[in-house]
């Protein structure tokens, strides 16, 4: 018997809420809230009907014999739709005035995540995530609306649960992220613009990423969480050389007598004996809860991964813990989070990569006999020991060198946040944390190693310590001005963060122990940040919103005079939604326009004493002789002692709408970033200073772009429901000024060092032109399209080729990124996938310019190489390391992941859900080489990014 | 907590203070002096003193040999490492990052030489409390140190012309300097010279790697004796005059030539003033580890030389070859080459075996012993700046030029003196002595020692067509060059960064 229902829904603070789905549940019927939050719907009596609501967690009511139901449904507090961490905060995210993206678990990446930063590559505009390639626990290099800074860093500030952590890594772990258990994170937060960013001041150019870890809930039953993942990963391609058969014939060809005798009689694929299958298990346990009403969240894990080349190997161990018990009456709220990691790595020398490639194919791997080890290496003729110069055996290189590390770190904090008894509008917030992390490490190569066999191998150590604190503490007054329909926000705030940064120094010793130079001086640095900061939000009428912040930060890397900096923003919002003429739209559900200014500063230069004038004391190994003893040295170093804070202008414009009940979300950004006083290494004017080059202020450099994200929910019905997200970033970067005195002619100064003799480079930093970019010859070609050794473009026209003949074109900047993620719902299976791509992004295939001319493989020097097969198209004799034949549009897009889930076991209870995930299916491009995606664009010795397939398994009870 | 942003090093020394430490003088003199030598603060590398070019590429010595060999007769280099062969090809340009290095190196060392000269003034150091001997020798060192610096700037009016010109009364920081003229350095390199002369320890009497007072004579000897070059003037009396004091200080030869090129060249009793390496002590790329590694391939065997393998990178072309009549060194020990599987013609200069090798410099002891390093890679023997050989042949050579206060009968005898050195009697004596031969002879003698270039253009043969040797000019059997090329052109770094530089002309 089907009766008629009717209701209103509204949110928790009793707004109507329009718009939302009503479906009786088990069927395709159902309807929507009118603009007024109404509904009426015709059901069976006996029925289950389910609300449900972007961004609010369903609820399901059983219809029994009533005829009107009113619900009020809740925010979904896992998804922080509507909540945004923001600096020294949180805000719904309608009330924001600046440009931040969130996200969440449920939209992270899936498949095998290793690091932090993986969790979010391709979900957000104006984010560029690039991993340094495939080694275990490697890192990415993290770009947010391009690098602000020239030689000063372009990593954003990354700031755990309120704490600001060291974003450079520690000797032994490649990725200061790496040592985060990516399944303890709730949301990821990017604050990009500087209205948002400003509040963090001097470290903010670069954007700044919020993270926060999962925490328990008040009141909650204990639940436990288990998840498993196992994965196998593939190299997928390999450079692209000459079979043996081939370097066969071409040293039968066009070698000498004595080249062809140095010819062996196998046929080895060097590149299959360095790489293997690598396997990784990744699993995890958590609880999560409420225990004699406190709740809390304790989680361990084990990561071990065996990369794919051989040999190198992560094993890394996580635990939380996170604590958030409430005192006096709710007034009180405590939050303590722990988190420690142990990662044990042993690191494959990359070296094989490059040596695997071009290691004689006709060579055996073994030799036969017992010399060095049993593997087979070049030697000299006349001493029968290793050759220096040539190539030394890859499976050699990677069995024989140990080079292990034992990372710990740990990173905590305590934060009160307490609610005044007399003036609950008035918050207090402390918070108390550190950032301590230490590591050893050992490099042991034996003594008959043909890598080092003149020094008899090495059995050498390192360690290093890592000491950072950070106290903040802020008020914040919080009130409703009714009477003139305002919102008022005030913040005010002090923040004391130190880093300290220590390895003892140790000899440098052979495998027999003797040592070949003593141990140097030690290392110990120390930086101090103080910042006072503040923030004000006026809201009125709920419709036009304006921020205001202020940091005033003093870096202890600057001299008294200059070490303070102050950088303001101001933001405007206007909810156009909310105004007569929209309200009653049914087409748009949300329109917010967005103005923001900021200025943001950067103090990251990498020396904590640039601006002192020091002497520093050489090593024993730098001494002098004078007389019949050696004296150890004392050098002044170059300084600027006027050296002061790079900083960035940002405007921002944005327009946050929704559509068709919210079937349609979406962000358009506009942005532009002017840095000026650039952290810039430039030459000295000779002899004006104690060194050639150094770090000053000086130059400018604009970003500007265009990002859009997109959200839909195509179809959403009970069984079937598609979501998709798309974000697409168009950002240019030029350098607008490089020099103190105005230089029209200046050439600009030549970075990108290449692999192939000494201080070759291919880029350069011009003004009027993007930075890195390429700066090569013009490559002139036959009739055939075929390139002629040595002939470019005269572009002077003066007869005579040389620096002022190169070209600037391209860099390794894309001008457009994009991501694109899907998610399908089915009934108890869901398919979800991310695809990510680069356009216009350029590399330089460094791997054929330096191995691709006969020369490589003909030498002197009683060694062979083998070559690019590059070379069997252009014929090159020499090595045309400046030639843009070797310049290549490296455009991609990349199948990040695939994943397939299935729900085993569902119930109120519990839950049991298998996934299967493939990451890195293709790479659709038309870079010749490896992978397109090179950080830096220089492509030469690249760790492979592998094909990887995981089984996972998640249960929770 | 605003105080604990004044964070202080916990290892360096600040300059307010370094200067309290008597004993931290002459550990700021060291490393004045090593500054001829290594790269930087960490041998072999690490912490370098300049940037911008490979560390191992950044030395003095390197660049200096580079600078003065490579464009001439007596070497090439088979690497391709930027625009290195453009320094055999004489095809270099303002951007040539060899030539920036050797540039950088030179005010290097001059911003420290004044660094040190500032710091330790009479007034300085009473005003630090530093009397009695250690004033006394802080005294000596500042001679030192003014020497050094007259030295490159010798080398950069040498090489360079007219260069920026900065001075103890220059405090650092960012400013501007003003450029000089070729004759203005002139003077104050001779005028610095002929001050310090007293300050200076005696002849022979300083500690061995320091520099004495024959050293500022020999110096003195070459500048007056390249003046015609640098001021358009004659001094070959003056060079004369300072050739016979440094003669007169008791200087003897190396009764064998070959010692004076070995690991234990230390002992020489020829050795005016050398750049001291030592194996395990002054490591680096550069300087004599690049001198004794880069000349050995092909066939040669990297244990003769003391070393763990050979860089295959350097020889000389068959100008050098052709002063010897017997290559094998069995008549002119001074003939040193290494000629199994190597050509006499250079068909490609990037091939090791087009050339022949050369064996002069070796990381082995007079006894056969090798270096202290055993991993075979750095090397003990130091580099011969100034001997007494050089100094015999410029005495000769001022006397040829007219120059007087000498006589010809007394530059025969020094220069029969190294012949019958090479020869072991007699039978190589000359009677007579011609220009032509004394640059011949002076190439015989001191090959691959950093004099060549600065000889081929006071001879008027550096860039002349009369004068050609394999790839002069970048042509197989050579060709003239431009004459601007006698002096390089300013680095283009340095001509922006400093507008009151203007460029050598041709550049």
């Amino acid at each position: 018997q089907d009766v008629t229902i009717t209701g209103i829904i509204r949110e928790k603070d009793g707004a109507l809420l329009p718009g939302a789905n009503i479906v009786v549940k088990g069927t395709t019927r159902g309807t929507q809230s009118d603009v007024n939050g109404t509904y009426k719907l015709i059901a069976p009596a006996n029925s289950t009907l389910i609300y449900s609501f972007v961004g609010k967690n369903p609820q399901e009511v059983v219809v029994g014999n009533r005829t009107s139901i009113d619900v009020t449904l809740e925010d979904d507090a896992k998804s922080l739709t509507e909540v945004v961490v923001i600096g020294y905060g949180t805000q719904r995210k309608k009330d924001l005035t600046g440009s931040v993206a969130a996200i969440s678990s449920k939209d992270f990446v899936q498949g095998q995540i290793t690091n932090p930063e993986q969790l979010v590559a391709g979900k957000v505009a104006g984010v560029q995530i690039t991993s340094n390639g495939g080694a275990p626990g490697s890192g990415s290099q993290i770009r947010i609306r391009g690098g602000s800074s020239l030689n000063a860093n372009n990593d954003p500030l990354i700031v755990i649960d309120g704490v600001p952590v060291d974003n450079n890594g520690i000797s032994g772990s490649p990725n200061p992220l790496g040592m985060i258990n990516p399944n303890d994170i709730e949301t990821m937060t990017v604050l990009k613009d500087a209205s948002a960013t400003a509040i963090y001041g001097s470290r903010a150019s670069n954007g700044v990423i919020l993270i926060t870890t999962k925490k328990g809930v008040k009141g909650d039953r204990i639940r436990f969480n288990f998840s498993s993942q196992e994965s196998l990963s593939k190299n997928y391609k390999q450079l692209n050389v000459l079979s043996a058969d081939d370097f066969r014939a071409l040293v039968n060809s066009k070698g000498t007598a004595a080249q062809k005798a140095l010819m062996g009689k196998e046929s080895t694929n060097w590149q299959d004996a360095i790489f293997q299958t690598g396997f990784t298990h990744d699993n995890n346990l958590s609880a999560t809860g409420s225990l004699a009403g406190m709740p809390f969240r304790a989680s361990v894990g084990y990561l071990g991964q065996k990369g794919i080349l051989k040999t190198s190997d992560l094993g890394r161990t996580s635990g939380s813990l996170g604590i958030s018990p409430m005192l006096f009456n709710n007034h009180l709220r405590i939050d303590v989070n722990l988190k420690g990691t142990i990662a044990n790595s042993r690191f494959a020398d990359q070296g094989a990569i490059g040596a695997a490639a071009f290691f004689d194919p006709t060579q055996p791997i073994y030799s036969g006999n017992n010399n060095f080890g049993g593997y087979f290496e070049w030697l000299d003729p006349s001493t029968k020991l290793p050759n220096t110069l040539a190539t030394k055996n890859p499976v050699a290189i990677l069995d024989l060198k140990q080079d292990k590390s034992t990372v710990k770190r740990s990173i905590g904090n305590a934060q009160f946040d307490y609610k005044f008894h007399f003036l609950p509008e008035l918050r207090a917030n402390l918070n108390l944390g550190y950032d301590v992390s230490s590591s050893e490490g050992t490099i042991y190569i034996p003594t008959f190693a043909g890598l080092q066999y003149a020094r008899k191998g090495t059995n050498n150590q390192y360690s290093q310590t890592k000491t950072n604190k950070l106290l903040e503490f802020y008020l914040n007054y919080t009130k409703d001005l009714r009477s003139i329909a305002s919102r008022i926000e005030v913040l005010g705030g002090y923040s004391y963060q130190d880093f300290i940064r220590e390895s003892p120094a140790y000899p440098d010793v052979n495998a027999e122990n003797v040592v070949i130079s003593p141990a140097g001086i030690p290392f110990k640095t120390q930086n101090t940040l103080v910042s006072f900061y503040g923030r004000a939000n006026y809201t009125l009428k709920d419709r036009y919103l304006v921020t205001f912040t202020l940091r005033d930060d003093g870096s202890s890397r600057f001299s008294p005079s200059t070490r303070w900096g102050l950088f303001p923003s101001a933001a405007f919002a206007w909810k156009i939604k909310e105004e007569s003429f929209l309200r009653n739209s049914t087409v748009i559900q949300d329109l917010k326009l967005r103005l923001g200014y900021g200025v943001t500063g950067q103090q990251d230069v990498g020396s904590d004493y640039p601006y002192l004038a020091r002497y520093t004391y050489g090593q024993s190994t730098a001494q002098y002789q004078l007389g019949n003893g050696f004296i150890q040295t004392l050098r002044p170093e170059g300084y600027d002692a006027n050296l002061r804070w790079e900083s960035t202008t940002t405007y921002n414009a944005g327009l946050d709408f929704s559509l068709f009940k919210g079937k349609l979300s979406g962000t358009i950004d506009v942005y532009q970033k002017k840095t000026k006083d650039l952290l810039s290494v430039i030459p000295v004017p000779a002899g004006s200073n104690l060194t050639n080059r150094i770090l000053t202020n000086v130059g400018n450099l604009e970003n500007r772009g265009i990002e859009l994200g997109l959200n839909a929910t195509p179809v959403s019905t009970d069984k079937f429901t598609w979501d998709a997200n798309f974000n697409i970033t168009y950002n240019e970067n030029k350098i607008t000024n490089l020099t103190k005195v105005p230089t029209p002619n200046d050439p600009g100064v030549l970075v990108g060092g290449i692999s192939g003799g000494v201080g070759n480079t291919v880029q350069i930093h011009t003004v009027g032109y993007p930075t890195f970019a390429y700066y090569l010859y013009k490559q002139v070609y036959d009739a055939n399209g075929k390139p002629i050794e040595g002939l470019y473009v005269d572009q002077d026209a003066n007869g005579i080729l040389n620096l002022a003949d190169r070209y600037r074109y391209k860099s390794p900047n894309p001008k457009v990124y994009l991501g694109f993620s899907s998610n399908f719902t089915m009934d108890k299976f869901t398919v979800a996938f991310t695809l990510r791509g680069n356009i216009g992004n350029y590399v330089y295939n460094n791997i054929n310019s330096g191995a691709g001319a006969l020369q490589n493989v003909f030498n002197t020097n009683n060694y062979l190489s083998n070559v690019s097969s590059s070379v069997l198209s252009t014929n090159f004799q020499t090595n045309q390391y400046f030639s843009d034949y070797y310049l290549e549009n490296a455009s991609f897009l990349r199948m990040e992941n695939l994943t397939v889930g299935y729900n085993v076991y569902q119930s109120k209870r519990a839950n049991a859900r298998l996934t299967a995930a493939a990451q890195n299916l293709f790479v659709l491009t038309k870079y010749s080489g490896l992978d397109p995606e090179i950080p830096g664009g220089i492509d030469n010795n690249f760790y492979p990014r592998p094909r990887t397939l995981t089984l996972g398994l998640n249960v929770s009870f | 907590c605003v105080q604990d942003l004044d964070r202080q090093p916990f290892y360096d020394i600040t300059s307010a203070t370094v200067y309290n430490d008597p004993a931290n003088y002459k550990k700021i003199l060291a490393k004045v002096y090593a500054g001829l030598a290594v790269s930087g603060q960490q041998g072999p590398a690490g912490q370098p003193d300049i940037s911008g070019i490979d560390e191992g590429f950044s030395t003095y010595l390197r660049q200096y040999w580079k600078a003065q060999e490579l464009p001439t007769d007596e070497a090439v280099i088979g690497w391709n490492d930027g625009s290195l062969p453009d320094y055999h090809r004489m095809t270099w340009t303002s951007s040539n990052e060899f030539i920036a290095a050797m540039y950088n190196r030179l005010y290097y060392q001059i911003a420290l030489c004044n660094e040190f000269i500032r710091e330790t003034t009479d007034d300085k150091l009473s005003s630090r409390g530093i009397t009695g001997t250690t004033a006394t020798e802080a005294k000596a060192y500042r001679a030192e140190v003014r020497f050094l610096r007259a030295l490159s700037y010798y080398h950069a009016l040498d090489m360079f012309g007219n260069v920026p010109f900065v001075t103890e009364n220059d405090a650092v920081g960012s400013f501007l300097p003003k450029q000089t003229t070729r004759a203005e350095l002139f003077n104050y390199v001779e005028s610095e010279l002929k001050a310090i002369e007293n300050d200076l320890v005696a002849a022979r009497q300083n500690e061995y790697g320091r520099a004495d007072k024959a050293a500022a004579w020999t110096l003195l000897t070459k500048l007056y004796l390249n003046a015609q070059v640098y001021i358009g003037q004659a001094k070959y009396t003056e060079a004369i005059t300072y050739a016979a004091k440094v003669i007169g200080a008791g200087y003897t030869l190396d009764p064998e030539y070959r010692k004076l090129f070995l690991a234990d060249n230390n002992k020489s009793p020829e050795m005016i003033f050398p750049v001291t390496f030592d194996g395990q002590n002054t490591k680096t790329y550069g300087g004599m580890t690049f001198l004794v590694h880069a000349p050995v391939g092909g066939s040669m065997n990297p244990a003769d030389f003391g070393i763990n393998g050979g860089w295959g990178g350097v020889r000389t072309t068959k100008n050098i070859v052709n002063l010897f009549s017997d290559p094998t060194g069995r008549i002119d020990k001074r003939a040193m080459f290494y000629t199994t599987g190597q050509n006499l013609e250079i068909a490609d200069i990037s091939t090791f075996t087009d050339g022949y090798a050369i064996t002069k410099y070796k990381n082995i002891t007079s006894g056969g012993a090798k270096g202290s390093d055993l991993t075979g890679d750095f090397v003990d023997t130091d580099f011969p700046l100034f001997r007494l050989a050089d100094v015999y042949l410029m005495y000769a050579e001022a006397v040829v030029r007219g120059g007087s206060g000498g006589t010809t009968a007394q530059a025969l005898q020094y220069v029969n003196a190294l012949r019958q050195r090479a020869y072991g009697n007699t039978t190589g004596n000359v009677t007579a002595l011609t220009l032509d031969f004394i640059l011949q002879e002076r190439a015989r003698e001191l090959y691959w020692e950093g004099h060549r270039r600065t000889d081929l253009i006071r001879f008027g043969k550096f860039t002349d067509a009369s004068y050609v040797w394999p790839w002069k000019g970048n042509v197989k059997d050579g060709k003239g060059v431009a004459d601007n090329l006698n002096l390089f052109p300013i680095p283009a770094t340095d001509i922006v960064a400093n507008p009151n530089l203007k460029q050598n002309p041709g550049y």
